[in-house]
């Protein structure tokens, strides 16, 4: 999984798409995934980054996550995998 | 157990930014946070008395009807309040009104009997409504409360048992009117304009045997127009003065009835109830306008009655909760599912009522849907807000929510939680215990074949 190259994110969580002019804002958690999909990451390693570091348990990151990233698709802001 | 402090969770977001849109208000959506009810801290009472529960401030209650009453006894001599039972008449709510000089006004029998048993001398009980049996009549008539008449059905009742009675029955009678508000409430009460009151009230007087004490009105409820009261108060005043001119007889009070808006926010409207809801002030000065600059006898000027429901307790009812579970519908919304439903929440079916986290939150927000917990369409909360990331088992607020829903709840799918009073010193009291399984099926009967 990876976010696509023309996109652009700030230190603030500040995230701009070049193709469309479109810009959407993060909160600290959205920011921290995006910053680790950027450094190529796996999903593993996100996983017990948040499990490790934040007062959430399992079932509810998994969820969390999985919508995150369905929206990152619908938003189109996702690398075509494959 | 873990060494290290983990950072606070908050489910990860990505909104869109659209330069220049403001939400509906054209205000910011920055999130107020309400962590206690007059210092009461919102996790306390729900780990004490469970989620969901009802909070009442007494604190606000005896604010609130001291500022009415300030506003109307600043503008005109002689003002009473009569508790509306029907907008909330949990007994220890009823007992604080009372405390504070309110008389009952009451509807039915049962709510009759409810403010006799509060200790409210049957002399200060106002009887109105359309549902008055012979008996209801008779009871009322012999403790010598004030009966206000609906229809002349009642009226040839009232005056067939005066033919008997021992105690002269204290009349008003009921009116409806136009005072250019939508819509026009006519099915309660006599019509003004096409002369019905004026026919009632010549009745009254030529049976000779009724007291005709008063006049009232209840123009409709949350009444965003004050001048509309003004109106209507003009009208019983006319009223007032054609009974001395004709009879000689001046009535003792002039009620008008109840429907002052609350703060809270009417379905579809385009601003906050906040900041449209008329201030008492306002509506004081159109009632006791009309009143002073009518042709009433200066000397004998009727006391005026209030009937006030949503406006004095719908600050002080709080419902805290927890919310059970997030959710993306299929068509890509936030949801977000909350333990309280409008099984007990009557009054979400008119108001998009205020929500607020319970605890920190950041400043990202989603336009989310807030429904209830009950398996059933109709269960919504809000149907869109834009609402701060709140986690399964964090907790929130809804507020002003004291008028009304503690009685036209209803038991549905699940039990009624506590009721809980925070007295003025800032301790927590249960006024009414949660409902239980033995609660529910303590009337039921099984016939014996079922057995
Ligand atoms: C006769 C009468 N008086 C007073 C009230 C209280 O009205 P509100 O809550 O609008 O002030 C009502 C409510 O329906 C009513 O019917």
């Amino acid at each position: 999984m990876k976010i696509k190259k023309n996109i652009a994110v700030s230190e603030s969580g500040f995230l701009f798409d070049s193709n469309t002019g479109d810009s959407f804002s993060l909160n600290e958690t959205g920011k921290q995934i995006v910053k680790m999909l950027n450094e190529n990451r796996s999903e593993e390693e996100v996983r017990n980054y948040f499990l490790n570091n934040y007062d959430v348990e399992e079932g509810t990151f998994e969820n969390n996550f999985n919508d995150f990233i369905n929206m990152l698709q619908n938003l189109n802001l996702l690398e075509n995998e494959g | 157990m873990a060494t290290k402090e983990k950072l606070k969770y908050e489910r990860p977001v990505i909104n869109k930014i659209n330069a220049g849109v403001t939400d509906k208000f054209g205000m910011s959506t920055k999130m107020e946070i309400i962590e206690e009810i007059d210092s009461v801290k919102i996790t306390d009472l729900l780990n004490e008395y469970g989620s969901p529960v009802f909070a009442v401030s007494e604190n606000t209650i005896r604010k609130t009807i001291n500022e009415l009453k300030q506003s109307f006894t600043t503008r005109y001599p002689k003002v009473q309040i009569a508790w509306s039972y029907k907008t909330n008449y949990l007994n220890a709510i009823c007992k604080i009104y009372h405390s504070e000089g309110s008389w009952a006004e009451v509807v039915s029998m049962f709510e009759y009997e409810k403010a006799i048993s509060n200790g409210v001398s049957a002399k200060k009980i106002i009887f109105n409504g359309p549902d008055k049996s012979k008996a209801d009549l008779e009871k009322a008539i012999n403790n010598g409360s004030y009966i206000h008449i609906d229809h002349f059905d009642e009226l040839y009742d009232i005056i067939a048992i005066s033919k008997t009675s021992k105690e002269r029955p204290k009349v008003a009678i009921r009116v409806n009117m136009d005072t250019g508000i939508y819509p026009q409430w006519d099915r309660f009460g006599f019509n003004y304009e096409n002369g019905e009151a004026w026919n009632a009230l010549n009745r009254i007087m030529l049976s000779e045997k009724l007291d005709l004490v008063g006049l009232h009105t209840h123009i409709g409820t949350y009444i965003l127009t004050p001048s509309a009261y003004g109106v209507a108060a003009s009208k019983l005043s006319e009223l007032a003065v054609k009974l001395d001119k004709k009879y000689n007889h001046k009535i003792k009070y002039i009620d008008m009835g109840g429907g002052f808006a609350s703060k809270n926010t009417l379905k579809g409207a385009y601003l906050p109830g906040k900041d449209t809801c008329p201030t008492f002030d306002q509506y004081a000065e159109a009632i006791t306008n009309a009143i002073i600059n009518s042709e009433i006898d200066p000397q004998n000027m009727p006391t005026l009655f209030l009937e006030t429901g949503r406006a004095l307790i719908d600050d002080a009812g709080y419902i805290a909760g927890t919310v059970l579970a997030n959710k993306r519908l299929a068509s890509g919304r936030r949801s977000m599912i909350v333990d309280t439903g409008v099984n007990m929440l009557f009054t979400s079916f008119w108001y998009e009522h205020e929500i607020y986290p319970a605890q920190e939150v950041s400043s990202h927000t989603e336009d989310t849907t807030i429904y209830g917990p009950l398996c059933m369409n109709i269960d919504i909360i809000r149907s869109a807000i834009n609402f701060p990331l709140l986690n399964k088992g964090d907790n929130y607020v809804l507020k002003r929510v004291g008028a009304y829903n503690m009685t036209q709840w209803m038991q549905f799918i699940t039990l009624r939680p506590n009721i809980i009073l925070i007295d003025t010193k800032g301790k927590t009291h249960v006024i009414r215990e949660n409902e239980t399984n033995e609660t529910m099926t303590a009337l039921e009967k099984i016939p014996e074949h079922l057995k």
